[in-house]
């Protein structure tokens, strides 16, 4: 694989998101939802509450941001190349498959990592700023931050493959971009299942999700790039 | 020396539908070949096939001097450029940014001096800085031009390229395929401008699924359209059985209108002196002799209105 076309395809996209920033702003709204609430509860809780907190791991609650914010991107990338134009004069250079969809991958997964450190950095400095600080706390642990720093990229990694690879099959640009945010759901159920202590986020349970979500993203760009069918692409035949 | 392209027998299918069928035809370097056929006749699909877009179904090719197989595609990706009909250009880029990611996908050495060479060959030099999609249509046309001049390839597929340009752009851009084509890079120009084609192309396919000629412009005409001589008189011979018949190299005849002929011949050369001998013997008052030229188009038309109302009798 060559990074020179990796990059190229990389620079190509970020300048495509400068040069029409409510792309990226499109993509932090729906997360910057998901805190206002918890926010405003936070807020809102009394000192005692702290006790209650300390037993639950809510914060993990913001692991459905990585999950969530790629969608939109990777699920445009590939399809939205052909809505617009330009899949075929990119697949006449000397590209590979593998390039390519690595491009993509990186130009969707490195704003979705910003967006979700980004909002968690702004959750836990408000929440150490003006939640009381018996529930700051009880809120913000050391353990919790480092399954948050850990888990954000394995977790946007994931949904961005599958957003790729939903892509790389759409023949819709619309249909990829609900077809992801649906394959994103089972993430987020975990997460949130996880933070509501449906499931108990023990050290074990917390390896064996790290350990296959890195085995499923070494294995996704092989995967996705065998899948990646050019003639299909570029004829819509078969 | 090796041809440029090669093909042999090459077919596409998808699944039922032939795109295309039995191709074979040569190309030698810095010619210009013309690519014609109606819609739907294949030539896309032949443009992309050899372009490694999409797989044959059967046959062979070479694509600078590369056997087009799967584990080459790369290779003779980065010797051929391909204009596709649609520019396919980043509207929201700019100009240079769209060359810039494309010269870096061909790691192009010295990427800033190619594209500036690139856009000063299209006449584009003071609208790098534009966005693309600020411009005209035959302004973006340009644009994907200079793209597919970045990588300096051994052939240039163009599709369409004076597609919704104003004549002098054409004019332009005519200009380019020449002095591209004595620099040795071959050209394959497909096109619906038969014009164009005769000025330019040094050979011409057309193409309706199978190809149903391949050669010169000149070679196509003589091969489908007999020679024939028009004859123009002040008033209708009186008796142009006698006049005609019996003359060297004059096979048939048929009268076109009042004091107008048309002659068979096999050599004009032969038959116009004594064409006009015959006439000045008859007391004919003679307006005009001359051979008549039938156009690419004429050749086009003939084959293509044949391919979609076979004569009787043709299965």
């Amino acid at each position: 694989m060559k990074t020179t076309r990796v990059r190229a395809v990389l620079r190509k996209e970020l300048r495509e998101y400068r040069h029409n920033g409510n792309i990226i702003y499109a993509m932090a709204v729906v997360p910057l939802v998901f805190i206002v609430q918890p926010l405003v509860e936070i807020f809102t809780l009394k000192t005692s509450a702290a006790l209650t907190l300390r037993h639950e791991d809510s914060l993990l609650y913001l692991l459905a941001i990585p999950a969530l914010a790629p969608a939109m991107l990777a699920s445009y990338g590939i399809v939205g190349e052909r809505d617009q134009g330009t899949l075929e004069p990119l697949l006449a250079t000397p590209i590979r498959s593998d390039e390519l969809l690595a491009g993509k991958a990186l130009a969707a997964f490195v704003p979705s990592l910003a967006i979700a450190y980004g909002i968690f950095g702004v959750f836990v400095a408000i929440t150490e700023l003006f939640a009381r600080p018996a529930v700051a706390a009880a809120l913000v642990r050391g353990p919790e931050v480092i399954a948050q720093v850990v888990f954000t990229p394995l977790l946007a990694g994931w949904s961005t493959w599958v957003g790729i690879a939903i892509s790389a099959r759409s023949k819709d640009v619309r249909v990829a971009a609900q077809l992801s945010a649906l394959a994103s759901l089972p993430l987020v159920a975990v997460t949130s299942l996880t933070a509501f202590g449906v499931i108990h986020a023990t050290l074990r349970f917390a390896v064996i999700c790290g350990v296959a979500l890195l085995v499923l993203n070494r294995l996704a760009l092989r995967v996705v790039a065998s899948a990646f069918d050019r003639e299909r692409l570029i004829t819509g035949a078969k | 020396m090796q041809p440029a392209l090669s093909v042999h027998a090459l077919s596409k299918r998808f699944g039922d539908r032939v795109a295309f069928n039995d191709v074979s035809f040569e190309v030698g370097r810095g010619e210009v070949f013309g690519f014609l056929g109606p819609n739907g006749a294949g030539k896309t699909t032949t443009v992309r096939t050899l372009g490694t877009l999409i797989a044959p179904t059967s046959g062979s090719a070479l694509v600078a001097g590369i056997p087009l197989i799967p584990e080459n595609a790369v290779e003779i990706r980065r010797r051929i450029s391909i204009m596709p009909e649609s520019p396919g250009l980043y509207l929201r880029l700019s100009v240079i940014e769209n060359l810039e990611c494309f010269a870096d996908l061909y790691e192009v050495p010295e990427p800033h001096k190619r594209i500036a060479r690139a856009l000063h060959a299209v006449k584009l030099d003071e609208r790098a800085r534009d966005l693309c999609g600020a411009l005209s249509k035959g302004l973006r046309q340009r644009v994907a031009l200079a793209r597919a001049l970045l990588n300096e390839p051994q052939v240039l597929f163009l599709d369409e390229p004076t597609s919704g340009l104003d004549p002098a752009a054409t004019r332009d851009v005519h200009e380019l395929i020449t002095a591209l084509s004595h620099s040795g890079v071959t050209i394959f120009l497909t096109t619906h401008r038969l014009e164009e084609a005769e000025r330019l192309c040094d050979t011409v396919a057309i193409l309706n699924t199978t190809l149903r000629m391949l050669g010169p412009p000149a070679q196509l005409r003589t091969q489908l359209f007999a020679t024939t001589l028009a004859v123009r008189t002040r008033l209708p011979l009186p008796d142009p059985d006698r006049v005609f018949n019996g003359l060297p190299s004059v096979e048939a005849w048929r009268r076109d209108g009042m004091g107008s002929y048309s002659l068979t011949v096999s050599d004009p050369t032969i038959a116009a002196p004594a064409v006009t001998r015959a006439l000045v013997a008859a007391d004919a008052d003679v307006l005009s002799i001359g051979e008549s030229l039938h156009s690419l188009e004429d050749v086009y038309l003939e084959l293509v209105d044949n391919d979609a109302n076979p004569p009787l009798g043709r299965s």
